[in-house]
């Protein structure tokens, strides 16, 4: 471990002695340099995420320097030190992990570059380690949800026995999004003493998963009304197992899911789901905005919502043909 | 005191000294346990012409971990590990889902057949190449079979290009959900490929010569056993088992996520092969242990949700009987229950038969 350890120090000073004789400069010409790290290519999501800023960059006239991680942070932070060295004018990234990232973002605010989180947070008790958060807020997207069966609360009483039993499909267990996912719904459905949630497991964010832990909701819990999945994923896993049983995904068990990824919205143009709040990765103009803002000195606030919007099967139906991702 | 026929007792202390006796119990109890939490769960009806119910998805769904824990068992048998089993089903589900996808008659039946026999062919050749590093070049296994459980995800991303890639095809997805005279396909290949491998190695030699390849190697080769013609096959093998249940696993949902796929499924049939009862430094092993091992898994994920265990603890739950079930099993606890069972000394001491 000590081992590796210093050899990856070795790494990074010979990297950065390399690059400081290079010399590579980014000219004072008014125009931005922005340094992104990215988490790496592991969905849909995240690809549609890529594309959103390498488009948005581009149409703004900001130069990007883009590297992907692979989903490791020591990757992420040889990219950062990198563009440390290369003085960018704005760094941003999607930090893998919530931990660990003290020491590379105290070298950047020593080098006088903004630092830009997108998408997730990073854990430390220095906040002017970074200028701003711009990303999903994961308990509104939960209350959206929640709120959305609250007021169809009848609706979606389909067995009309005056209770309306939901089952939940949680993300993978101790993620950001599944706590917060959660806690936004319960936030909203206490206000109906109707609904409750009769049982709720986890599904990993997998459509494998959601499809199994449905197969067993299915069985034991005979008056299911309603299926809450933390992702389109496990929604459309949950479809799945609800046609097996002889049911009508859509009608004779309802379905609220969060994302918004286009097979999820194909679902639902079709109305085997009823309700999608989304979680846009399209977040580049936004990203793009405050990095000219932050270059030119201006007052950016430290955590900046994503704009998101929800989905009823009309609209899917609408949207679905220039849907990117 | 009157005492009841020796025979019974005897019956019963050979059943206990069985190797099969603590799993088998253990999934008997996991069930007693399914069906206080839900009463209706042994309950099985015919919906839409085929059979539902409980416990025909938990046979459905552990045909993936039964697929790979028959191929692990042998090569296990050999003296070997399989590590790239999960990455080789991620390979041939998006193989298979990607031909498909980019097939211009993306619906038809004679698309899915060709997309499973590329999928399975590529299969092969990560078999060959795991075969050629640990029998030829001589590598250690979990060394050998490490590299491509790494650099499999890569490759199955690489296929996939990093998307979830979803598939319309009936035929394709009839692998997982289809049904044969009322009985899930997924399991009649599990069973299938089981009951084969079953003939194959107790009918033939074969079996004889894996284990020996498995106890001594060297010594087999000295006595004329083909070894690395012998260790070569069993990795094609695990590496063809892998791939079908990756197919199983893609079919089921119609879809292949390479990031997910099959993640992990190695450790679950190294799980079933080890509460199987075949020892993990090779030679005797059985292949009616793995099956026991599996379904006992297999069960034991169907246990979670259905008994309510909050997602904060199923890791907990599901460490906790797999420690209990092989504690039972291990020789020092098989050695005291023996002892407790038959104070008056009725025949020689079981010790010795555990190795």
């Amino acid at each position: 471990m000590k081992k590796t350890l210093t050899a990856l120090c070795a790494l990074a000073i010979g990297g950065m002695s390399l690059s400081a004789c290079g010399g590579s400069e980014a000219a004072d010409d008014g125009s931005i340099t922005m340094g992104f790290a990215q988490v790496g290519a592991e969905s849909g999501w995240r690809t549609a995420n890529t594309t959103s800023i390498q488009e948005s960059a581009k149409e703004a006239g900001i130069e990007l320097k883009f590297s992907d991680a692979q989903q490791k942070q020591e990757n992420q932070i040889k990219s950062i030190r990198s563009y440390i060295q290369q003085k960018v004018d704005v760094i941003a990234f999607s930090p893998v992990v919530e931990t660990g990232w003290d020491a590379v973002l105290q070298e950047a605010k020593r080098a006088k570059i903004p630092v830009v989180l997108t998408d997730r947070a990073v854990d430390t008790e220095d906040t002017s380690l970074y200028v701003t958060f711009i990303g999903s807020d994961f308990v509104e997207e939960g209350e959206k949800a929640g709120q959305w069966l609250v007021d169809n609360a009848d609706a979606s009483d389909v067995d009309k026995d005056g209770a309306v039993n939901v089952v939940e499909l949680q993300g993978t267990t101790g993620s950001a999004p599944a706590i917060d996912r959660k806690k936004g719904f319960e936030d909203k459905i206490s206000a109906d003493s109707k609904i409750k949630i009769t049982a709720s497991q986890t599904g990993d964010f997998t459509r494998d998963g959601g499809k199994q832990v449905m197969e067993a909701f299915l069985q034991s819990e005979p008056k299911i009304d309603v299926v809450y999945a933390h992702n389109d994923d496990m929604g459309l896993g949950a479809i799945e197992a609800i046609k097996a049983a002889g049911k009508k995904p859509g009608t004779d068990i309802k379905i609220i899911t969060v994302d918004a990824v286009k097979d999820g919205m194909t679902a639902l143009a079709a109305g085997e789901i009823n309700f999608i709040v989304e979680c846009s990765p399209l977040l580049g103009p936004q990203l793009m905005d405050v990095a000219e803002k932050v270059v030119a000195g201006e007052e950016v606030p430290e955590r900046i919502v994503t704009e998101e919007t929800t989905f009823t099967p009309e609209q899917a139906a609408e949207v679905l043909p220039d849907r990117k991702y | 005191m009157p005492e009841s026929p020796g025979t019974v007792k005897a019956l019963g202390a050979r059943a206990l000294a069985h190797r099969l006796f603590w799993p088998l119990a253990a999934l008997g109890a996991l069930l007693v346990v399914n069906l206080i939490a839900t009463p209706t769960f042994f309950n099985v009806r015919i919906q839409d012409g085929h059979l539902f119910g409980s416990l025909v998805d938990i046979v459905r769904n552990g045909a993936p971990v039964l697929l790979v824990a028959i191929g692990m068992t042998l090569v296990i048998a050999t003296r070997g590990i399989d590590l790239s089993v999960g990455a080789v089903a991620a390979i041939a589900g998006a193989v298979a889902c990607v031909y498909i996808v980019k097939s211009p008659a993306d619906g038809a039946a004679g698309t899915a057949v060709v997309a499973v026999t590329m999928a399975l062919a590529v299969c092969v050749a990560l078999g060959l190449w795991n075969g050629f590093l640990v029998s030829v070049v001589g590598i250690q296994p979990i060394i050998a079979t490490l590299v491509l459980m790494v650099a499999g995800r890569g490759i199955a991303m690489l296929v996939t290009g990093g998307q979830i890639t979803t598939v319309n095809n009936d035929t394709f997805a009839a692998l997982a959900s289809g049904h044969l005279l009322t009985l899930p396909v997924a399991a009649l290949i599990a069973l299938g490929v089981f009951a084969a491998t079953q003939i194959v190695v107790r009918r033939t030699a074969l079996g004889l010569l894996i284990e020996s390849v498995g106890i001594n190697p060297e010594a087999s080769r000295l006595a004329g056993v083909r070894s690395r013609t012998i260790i070569w096959t069993v990795y094609v093998f695990a590496a063809l088992c892998a791939g079908t249940a990756g197919l199983i696993v893609a079919a089921n949902t119609h879809s292949v996520n390479a990031n997910s796929l099959g993640l992990w499924i190695e450790l679950d049939a190294i799980l079933a092969v080890v509460i199987g009862g075949t020892s993990l430094a090779g030679g005797r092993f059985s292949l009616t242990g793995t099956l026991v091992g599996a379904m006992l898994i297999a069960t034991l994920t169907r246990t979670i949700p259905n008994i309510g265990i909050p997602a904060e603890a199923n890791y907990l739950f599901k460490a906790l009987v797999v420690v209990i079930v092989c504690l039972l099993q291990s020789p020092k606890a098989r050695a005291v229950l023996q002892r407790r069972r038959d104070r008056t000394p009725t025949g020689p001491s079981r010790e010795e038969a555990v190795v």
